[in-house]
C-alpha cells in the first residue's frame, strides 16, 4: 500500500475552509443562473490514496458517474474534479435550463450545461485556492466524462499521486444534488500545496506553524 | 468600554483569522470561541457577550438559525452572519433575523464598520 503524506489537522482545516470560499463563491454565481437558493453541506476534506477516492465513491451509493474536470498547471499541477451520481445529472440540468425542454433539447444541452456548472464550481474553488495561497494557476477549460470511478481516478496511474477528497452535499431548486469534488495531486505538489498552506495560516494567523511537522 | 465579542466557526483557521483582525482593532476587548451552536450558546448565557461574529456555513444548525436563537436570548447582542456565500436569500433571511451580513474573507474595514454600527455603552447594570 502506498504510503499517503497527510496534511496536518489545521492544514486540512485551512484547505477545507478555502475550498468552502470557493464552493460558496461559486454557489452564488450559480444561483443567479438559476435563480434560486443554491443551499450548501459543510465540505469535509481528506487525503487519500485514488483507490480510497474509488471506494469514497463506492461508499456513497453512486456507480455511474459523471464528471467534469479542469487541470491546472503552476507552482501546483493536478486535476481537479466534479462528479456527480449520473442520475442527478439530469436533475442538475433541469434546475439549470428548466424543466420546459424536451428531453431531446435536454440531451443536446447536456454537455453544455455540465461542462458550464463545472466550470462555475471548479473555477470558483480554484481561483480562490489560488488567490489565498499567494499563487498563479493555469486553469484548462472544462471536459466532460461518463464512468465510474476508476476512469476518473486511473487515467493514466501513477501510484505515487494522492487524491485531495471532498465530500459536498447541494441542493438546488428542491432537488437534492450530491456532489463530490477532488483534486488528483503528484507528491512534489502536495508537498507544495502543504508548504503554501503553511504560510497562508501565518498569514491568516500570524502565528507559525513550522513546529506542526515534527516527523 | 471593552467588550466580549464571541467568534463562532467551525473552523479553527477562519476563527484564529477574525482573531487576528479583531485584536488590531480592539486589542483590549475580550475574544472568546466557540466551535458550533450549542458552544456558542452557552458561552452566550455565562459570558454575555455584546457582540457575537457566527460562520454561516457550520455543520448542524447555521449561522442564520443561530443568530436568531443568540437574538431571541439577549436582544441587546449584536450580530454578524459571515459567509462567502453572497446569495441574495442568505443576505435576506440574515437580515430578518436581526443580524448584519459580512462577506468573507472578513476585511479589518468591513469588521470595523460593523463594529462601529454597533448601539453604543452598555448601562454597568447590564453586565
Amino acid at each position: 500500500m502506498t504510503l499517503v503524506p497527510t496534511l496536518t489537522e489545521l492544514e486540512l482545516d485551512a484547505m477545507t475552509e478555502l475550498v468552502n470560499l470557493g464552493v460558496s463563491n461559486a454557489a452564488t454565481s450559480l444561483s443567479e443562473l438559476v435563480r434560486e437558493e443554491v443551499i450548501l453541506s459543510v465540505p469535509k476534506a481528506n487525503v487519500v490514496t485514488r483507490e480510497q477516492a474509488i471506494a469514497n465513491l463506492r461508499e456513497h451509493g453512486a456507480k455511474r458517474l459523471v464528471a467534469i474536470h479542469q487541470d491546472f498547471d503552476g507552482d501546483i499541477r493536478g486535476r481537479a474534479l466534479l462528479i456527480f451520481p449520473e442520475a442527478r445529472s439530469m436533475e442538475l440540468i433541469r434546475a439549470l435550463v428548466g424543466a420546459e425542454l424536451s428531453p431531446d433539447d435536454i440531451i443536446e444541452l447536456e454537455q453544455e450545461a455540465l461542462a458550464e456548472t463545472g466550470n462555475i464550481l471548479l473555477n470558483g474553488c480554484l481561483s480562490t485556492i489560488a488567490n489565498s495561497l499567494e499563487r498563479n494557476l493555469k486553469i484548462s477549460l472544462p471536459e466532460v466524462i461518463h464512468g465510474e470511478g476508476t476512469d476518473f481516478f486511473y487515467p493514466n496511474s501513477d501510484a505515487h499521486e494522492t487524491v485531495l477528497f471532498i465530500y459536498i452535499n447541494f441542493t438546488v431548486k428542491q432537488r437534492d444534488i450530491q456532489g463530490f469534488l477532488a483534486m488528483i495531486l503528484d507528491l512534489p505538489s502536495l508537498v507544495m500545496l502543504q508548504k503554501l498552506l503553511d504560510a497562508y495560516i501565518e498569514r491568516s494567523t500570524g502565528e507559525s506553524r513550522a513546529s506542526d511537522h515534527a516527523g | 468600554m471593552a467588550y466580549t465579542i464571541l467568534i463562532v466557526d467551525d473552523s479553527k483557521l477562519a476563527r484564529m483569522s477574525v482573531a487576528k483582525v479583531l485584536g488590531t482593532l480592539h486589542p483590549d476587548w475580550k475574544r472568546v470561541e466557540a466551535a458550533n451552536a450549542a458552544e456558542a450558546l452557552s458561552q452566550t448565557r455565562e459570558l454575555s457577550p455584546e457582540v457575537v461574529l457566527v460562520d454561516f456555513n457550520m455543520p448542524g444548525k447555521d449561522g442564520v438559525t443561530l443568530a436568531a436563537e443568540l437574538r431571541a436570548l439577549d436582544p441587546r447582542i449584536s450580530v454578524a452572519v459571515i459567509s462567502a456565500n453572497r446569495q441574495t436569500e442568505v443576505i435576506k433571511r440574515a437580515e430578518a433575523a436581526g443580524a448584519t451580513f459580512l462577506p468573507k474573507p472578513v476585511t479589518a474595514s468591513a469588521l470595523a464598520d460593523f463594529l462601529a454600527s454597533i448601539p453604543g455603552q452598555r448601562t454597568a447594570d447590564s453586565r
